[in-house]
């Protein structure tokens, strides 16, 4: 079952998960032949029951010790602009939709979010373009993201300290 | 006279304090650390993001960097369990495993303001400064939380006062594209080794190494 899993991380974006609920959200959902639709709320007000939209399963929870799993089960993640959350998301190597909170403003996190759509790794919307993203994105755009190399950093530091 | 000569003293001191701040700051150490086998360090873990990027990049570092000495902030609950999971995991490739978890207050909480981050700074100075006399760590190797600023500060105090050259290693988060946090542009002045992770932070701040990105 081709599964959507939303994530706010720590935080709360309450504007996020009305949206993705909405029935034309789900409709476009639906019509890419997504039908499970995962929801993790953080702190917000809104937790939909289980019930509350038809036509698609969903199932809502708050925090869990890891989300792991639910990545890994995702066909799709739905964001926010976290750089934990986006990393997590491509590091599953998960096409990813980060929807940007645009009530905050200077929010540093952002900053890597917007480098890594224009490096094509991600798509980019607000909450006012959400069902039209999901209606005409092109996840074949999307270029794989490499882990980073943490070993050209040890073997620097070995020659820089004379490490054998 | 007496005022005179205690006026002369302090000024004295503070010249050479100031001499040894830039000799330590300018000079890398003539024999490296590296060279008796084995380098301590000190490395910084902060909270969430930042404890996950530190422990990638000490999952690379070779048996050579032991004891491993972590720090973490007090009201951290989550670090302690991460770092104990890592250390377990890389128990099988060592042939013995030497590590240490250190608790000290927070120096910053995100969103304080400048003012009480200041009086807080000091605060954790206050228990840094035995510790890192104490641990007399090669290398502090940190990458953001707010900690890492009194940790190094006194390793940076072990070098003024010529008991030993502590190196400090800094990696800015993979979160920084553009501009560094507040943590990386006080430890660019005082770092022997500053990493960033994107070209265009290499662009800005010359003294930086840039390899790509190493989390």
């Amino acid at each position: 079952m081709k599964t959507v899993f939303v994530t706010v991380g720590t935080t709360s974006f309450d504007e996020l998960i009305e949206n993705i609920t909405s029935s034309e959200a789900v409709q476009a959902l639906k019509a890419r032949g997504y039908e499970r639709l995962v929801l993790q709320v953080g702190r917000g007000s809104l937790l939909p029951a289980d019930d509350s939209c038809p036509h698609v399963r969903l199932e809502a929870f708050r925090f869990k010790d890891s989300i792991a799993e639910d990545m890994k089960q995702a066909d799709l993640v739905v964001s926010h602009a976290g750089a934990g959350s986006c990393l997590e998301a491509l590091g599953a190597g998960k096409p990813l939709l980060v929807v940007v909170n645009d009530k905050l403003m200077n929010n540093h996190q952002l900053e890597l979010a917007r480098q890594l759509h224009a490096d094509s790794h991600l798509l980019y919307c607000t909450c006012s373009t959400l069902t039209e993203t999901l209606t005409t994105m092109d996840l074949s755009v999307l270029q794989p993201f490499l882990p980073g190399r943490p070993q050209h950093f040890a073997n620097f530091l070995d020659k820089a300290l004379g490490v054998q | 006279m007496f005022p005179e000569a205690a006026a002369f003293v302090i000024i004295f001191t503070c010249l050479f304090f100031i001499a040894r701040l830039y000799i330590v700051v300018k000079n890398r150490p003539k024999h490296k650390a590296g060279a008796k086998g084995r380098v301590a360090v000190l490395v910084v873990a902060g909270s969430g993001g930042h404890t996950t990027e530190i422990l990638r990049l000490t999952e690379c570092l070779s048996a050579a960097y032991a004891p491993r000495h972590y720090v973490i902030a007090d009201t951290d609950q989550m670090s302690e369990e991460k770092i104990c999971t890592f250390e377990r995991s890389r128990q099988r490739s060592d042939s013995e495993t030497q590590f240490t978890i250190c608790r000290i207050p927070r120096s910053r909480e995100v969103h304080q303001s400048w003012t009480s981050s200041v009086v807080s700074t000091l605060k954790a100075l206050q228990y840094s400064v035995p510790l890192v006399f104490r641990l007399r760590p090669d290398v502090v190797l940190c990458n953001g939380p707010g900690t890492c600023v009194p940790l190094c500060a006194a390793g940076l105090l072990l070098g003024i006062l010529g008991m030993k050259k502590v190196l400090i290693v800094y990696v800015e988060s993979i979160c920084r594209v553009h501009t560094l946090s507040l943590t990386g542009r006080i430890l660019y002045l005082i770092s022997d080794y500053f990493f960033v992770q994107w070209s265009s932070l290499r662009d800005k701040y010359p003294k930086s190494i840039f390899l790509g990105r190493i989390v």
